[in-house]
């Protein structure tokens, strides 16, 4: 089985500098995973990108973590309809070349 | 090289107020934030004007430098001069990067105007002492394979940007899968780390098999006789043919089901999905006289 990396939470509170309570409300929003191991809080550490976005849209535009959670739907809606949008070119090349 | 109106930049008037600014900054930085248009050129673009012009109008001391000789900035150098005595930090001409702190963007992300009246050393685009770092951004690429090449674990090299990246392609992998590979995409920004490389992959097949998931469907033509009495069949699978066992009394439409014999399970070595045959009985045509009086002696027997 695949070992995931755990990243303690106090650790990437203090490297960000944010608040403890602010990973909190991320959690509480399910926007982040959070894996607790003998009452210590850790983070995936394949989901400290996504963090570190969040904590740059929180501190660079202050925006709130339920304005992230909008933020974030969005940007999954955005992405299904390019990739979307690109199956159905890809489609519509191979369908043109298939007719020529 | 052309002169920036910052102002008109952030959309405020000359006599903004430091509030003012601090307001129209966030506005527009929400606007085209990178993290909000992820693989957006033009607002990347963007971001960096008006980062530029936060930077330059939130300062004082680079406002009023601005605000002075903004429009005939090739004589800021008189101004520099001027102000050096004071202590004031000297640009570095002909050397945008000289001073630079090694925090905030490099020289680069600054337009020739910023470089020439400020120098590179401006520290960046920062919040509160943090200095923002940007994840690369990320490729993406689309690989064509035959359904030939996914039929089988691959090796392949591809070039990315210059960059040889060997690949292994596990056998199974599906038309419009794409896999990532961390890192392989555009350098960080600001000590961010790089990007990832998207390789979607196209499957083109052209073969008699239509693929779903790991199974695979066909058809197998079926003479009357064999379909009737039952008898053996050498029927085409994706890696060969296989001889089969007909029923007899096999109906038009019936469907066998060929486990192991479909498309290898992505990533689950050995691991096969099935062939769904549909068999597709075929009547004699051009019948003889012969003939024709034995099916109607058949028919009688009905």
């Amino acid at each position: 089985m695949a070992q995931q990396e755990l990243i303690l939470i106090e650790t990437l509170c203090t490297h960000y500098e944010i608040e403890v309570s602010f990973v909190d409300s991320l959690y509480s929003l399910g926007l982040i995973e959070i894996h607790t191991i003998e009452q210590t809080r850790f983070i995936p550490e394949e989901k400290v990108a996504d963090l570190e976005k969040m904590i740059r849209i929180h501190q660079d535009l202050e925006v709130n973590p339920e304005g992230i959670d909008v933020i974030f739907n969005l940007l999954r809606k955005i992405n299904n309809l390019r990739s979307e949008l690109a199956d159905t070119k890809n489609r519509l090349i191979r369908y043109e070349l298939e007719n020529q | 090289m052309a002169f920036i109106d910052y102002y008109s930049v952030l959309g405020i008037a000359k006599n903004a107020s430091e509030a003012d600014i601090k307001k129209a900054y966030r506005k527009q930085a929400r606007k085209y934030h990178p993290d909000v248009n992820p693989d957006d050129k033009t607002a990347e673009h963007k971001f960096k004007e008006v980062n530029e012009a936060n930077e330059v109008l939130s300062d004082p001391e680079k406002r009023k430098k601005y605000d002075k000789y903004g429009k005939d900035w090739k004589h800021a150098d008189q101004f520099e001069q001027a102000g050096a005595s004071g202590g004031r930090r000297q640009r570095g001409q002909g050397n945008p990067g000289a001073g630079f702190g090694g925090e905030g963007y490099g020289g680069a992300d600054y337009s020739d105007f910023f470089e020439s009246m400020f120098g590179g050393s401006g520290g960046g685009f920062r919040q509160g002492g943090r200095s923002t770092k940007f994840k690369g951004q990320d490729f993406n690429a689309e690989l064509q394979l035959s359904i030939h090449d996914a039929y089988q674990t691959r090796k392949q090299v591809l070039t990315v940007n210059g960059e040889n990246i060997r690949l292994t392609i596990a056998a199974g992998i599906a038309d419009g899968q794409t896999i990532k590979i961390k890192g392989k995409g555009a350098p960080g920004i600001n000590g961010g780390p790089n990007g990832d490389l998207y390789i979607k992959f196209a499957i083109k097949n052209d073969t008699k098999f239509q693929r779903e998931g790991d199974n695979l469907y066909s058809s197998e033509d079926l003479d009357l006789y064999t379909s009737m009495l039952g008898g053996e069949l050498l029927a085409d699978t994706f890696g060969g043919k296989v001889k089969l066992k007909v029923a007899p009394e096999t109906q038009n439409g019936t469907k066998v089901r060929l486990k192991g014999k479909g498309f290898p399970v992505y990533k689950k070595e050995g691991e096969f999905g099935d062939l769904i045959l549909t068999y597709s009985i075929k009547n004699p045509t051009n019948l003889t006289a012969e003939e024709k009086k034995l099916f109607e002696e058949l028919q009688k027997l009905r």
